[in-house]
């Protein structure tokens, strides 16, 4: 066990070393490439058609003018600490974590993020449980009756699930299902708490698209997992012994097959809680996507940034789930 | 396609009868990888229709400007009388397809559609096979250089491939294409510079794909024996990676290639959907879908079909005879 320790503790530094990293080369494609190509990026903080007047006050604010690391050095510490922007005549502090402040919306980058948060968390959640249990069982099934009506079938479907692009599945679901059969009118975002029911029948659409891709994904994949594994000497082995059909398949081959299925599911998991913009954006459901989006056709770049730090963030927080779940799962990780 | 994989010459090491199994042998004679690929690949209807309709697309983006001057329709060109003045849709069924109109016309605008889905095919070629480009170049000298000399060289590149494959992408991409913005680079024209900065970005972000697979596949090359017996006749790494290696890697280029084409038409596609990608007027049918997605569907459905199809025929096309194309080139498959 102290093996496994250490290894999550090396892949915790791992994390903030990547995390770091990833600030890094955000805010230098934030900062330098607009220097580069001649626009301030006090403009990109103004908003729409902004006066000469308004961006000199943005860039007093938010210390545009000081050298790129000393701005960089500032964002860092508003993290933690909070920060205070002030040009005299408009002053406003923004608590930590400090991801940043939009000058359009006049309030702290991270409530806007928390605010939508939640819907992005409905969207991933719903639809991560729902491809999960389809895509694996899928492939199993299609897997051990190889080359049979049903294998085929489901590998057609899936080859169209991964072509497909979701807003197009999301489109047509919405015309037919929403708006010509009015089985699931006017999809919009009820919040779980307020209530449960109401919530879940509004993100069923987003949950069917969303699973109809990715259960493709995994049911090719946990397919051929499975036709590999089958096919090694331990599950002969396992089946000498007297092992029965099923314990064969669920203890010794389904276990093998699902690993790398994990390590794609978290990644997954970590892209989609970063926001799904496509498929919020197809459903009309604001989350920290759709946010993004917003943001662009707002000029508000302080909130684009933020979101895809809190994005990232995700992503290599799932990597780090993923690796230390290996550790329990696959004993060969703790000793390399 | 075949010649490249010739290069290799060890036929023998290879073993092409055993491979093919039941395959009749008509003569005992020595087939190249790439005969036997393509045998293979011939018996494998799916990649051959997959391949067919790709040269077909192909040919569609080449000549798209022949074509719709052919049927006589301009992509740019308003026909407001065909559109209904109360609706905003097009008049007559199935979104006003017509002799003049095959795939109908758009609603308010009724810009005809079948040109605009024939532009749209030869920008989302030009970028995804430039970017493609791009991300085989990148990817297959890193993958190459991190493989084959290894130790701290290997660390350091696997790293920055992990890295980059945990940024979120599409935030990025949207990012980016938002600080570049219109800024016109190196003389282009606005539209131009549009897709050199799409090309880029695409590309950018897919290499780490092409770098892990190139590099493994190094990895596992360095150690085979005519490697070593290069080495030890005094070959320079410069020569035994371009001589003895790359020809080697012809096969899994080939076949990445043709599975990272797709995703990098549906990375347009979905650029030109969230509206940073392909600037308007320009036909994108990413674009399109947008356009159908700000409620157009519910008025005219067709509108939002048509582009859909063009999407799906395409990336399946490519995906069926990549799918194939990896079947044939690998001889440890056989699903």
């Amino acid at each position: 066990m102290p093996n496994v320790i250490q290894y999550i503790i090396r892949r915790l530094i791992l994390v903030v070393v990547l995390m770091w990293i990833v600030s890094m080369v955000t805010f230098a494609i934030f900062f330098l490439i607009p220097s580069a190509t001649g626009t301030s990026p006090a403009v990109l903080f103004a908003g729409k058609a902004p006066t000469p007047d308004t961006v000199k006050s943005v860039e007093i604010k938010f210390g545009l003018k000081d050298s790129i690391p000393v701005q960089y050095a500032h964002f860092v510490e508003g993290i933690f600490v909070g920060r205070h922007f002030d040009n005299g005549a408009d002053k406003s502090y923004c608590p930590p974590p400090c991801l940043g402040f939009s000058f359009v919306n006049n309030q702290p980058v991270w409530n806007e993020i928390t605010s939508d948060l939640p819907v992005t968390l409905s969207l991933a959640a719903g639809a991560s449980i729902m491809w999960l249990v389809s895509g694996t069982a899928i492939g199993v099934l299609s897997a051990l009756k190889r080359r049979s009506f049903f294998d085929r079938a489901a590998m057609g479907l899936a080859l169209a699930g991964v072509s497909l692009p979701i807003y197009f599945t999301g489109l047509v679901l919405l015309d037919l299902i929403s708006y010509n059969w009015q089985i699931l009118p006017n999809v919009h975002y009820v919040g779980f708490t307020d209530n449960p029911l109401s919530w879940a029948r509004n993100m069923l659409l987003p949950w069917i698209s969303l699973t109809f891709l990715y259960a493709a994904l995994y049911a090719r994949l946990t397919r051929a997992g499975m036709l590999e594994t089958m096919s090694e000497d331990y599950i002969r082995t396992a089946r000498a012994k007297g092992l029965s059909e099923s314990r064969v398949i669920t203890r010794h081959a389904l276990r093998a097959a699902l690993t790398p299925i994990v390590t794609i599911f978290g990644l997954d998991l970590g892209q989609l809680l970063g926001g799904a913009i496509l498929t919020e954006y197809t459903f009309g459901l604001i989350g920290i996507g759709h946010l993004s989006i917003d943001a662009i056709s707002r000029q508000d770049l302080p909130v684009i940034m933020g979101v895809t730090l809190f994005a990232a963030f995700f992503i290599v927080f799932a990597n780090l789930v993923v690796d230390v779940l290996y550790a329990f799962v696959d004993p060969r990780v703790r000793y390399s | 396609m075949t010649a490249p994989l010739d290069v290799q010459g060890s036929a023998t090491e290879a073993q092409p009868e055993a491979v093919l199994g039941g395959v009749e042998a008509k003569a005992i004679e020595g087939r190249s990888l790439g005969q036997i690929a393509w045998m293979r690949l011939k018996r494998d209807k799916l990649a051959i229709v997959g391949g067919i309709v790709v040269i077909l697309l192909l040919l569609i983006a080449i000549f798209a400007g022949v074509i719709s001057s052919l049927a006589g329709q301009d992509p740019y060109a308003y026909h407001s009388n065909l559109i209904d003045p109360n609706l905003s849709t097009p008049k007559g069924g199935f979104g006003g397809m017509s002799l003049d109109h095959l795939l109908g016309v758009e609603p308010i605008s009724g810009r005809d559609i079948f040109s605009r889905i024939l532009y749209g095919a030869r920008v989302s070629m030009i970028i995804a096979f430039l970017a493609t480009g791009v991300s085989v170049i990148i990817g297959v000298s890193v993958g190459v250089v991190a493989g084959y000399f290894g130790g701290v060289v290997d660390q350091l590149l696997s790293r920055l491939m992990d890295l980059l494959l945990a940024f979120p992408l599409l935030l990025f991409a949207i990012a980016l294409v938002y600080v570049i913005g219109d800024s016109s680079l190196v003389g282009l024209s606005d539209n131009n510079t549009r897709i050199f900065v799409l090309v880029i970005i695409i590309g950018f972000f897919n290499w780490p794909y092409i770098g892990r697979i190139i590099r493994g596949q190094t990895l596992s090359l360095r150690e085979k024996e005519y490697i070593e017996a290069a080495r030890s006749l005094g070959a320079s790494s410069p020569r035994i990676l371009f001589r003895e290696i790359l020809p080697n890697l012809v096969g899994p280029i080939l076949v990445y290639s043709t599975l990272i084409i797709p995703t990098n038409i549906l990375f347009e596609a979905a650029l030109s959907f969230l509206g940073v990608g392909v600037r308007p007027p320009q036909a994108s049918w990413g674009a399109m879908l947008s356009d159908a997605a700000q409620g157009l569907f519910q008025i005219d459905p067709e509108y939002m079909i048509v582009p859909g199809a063009a999407l799906f025929i395409t990336v399946i096309a490519f995906n069926l005879f990549g799918d194939g194309l990896r079947d044939a080139l690998d001889p440890r498959s056989n699903r």
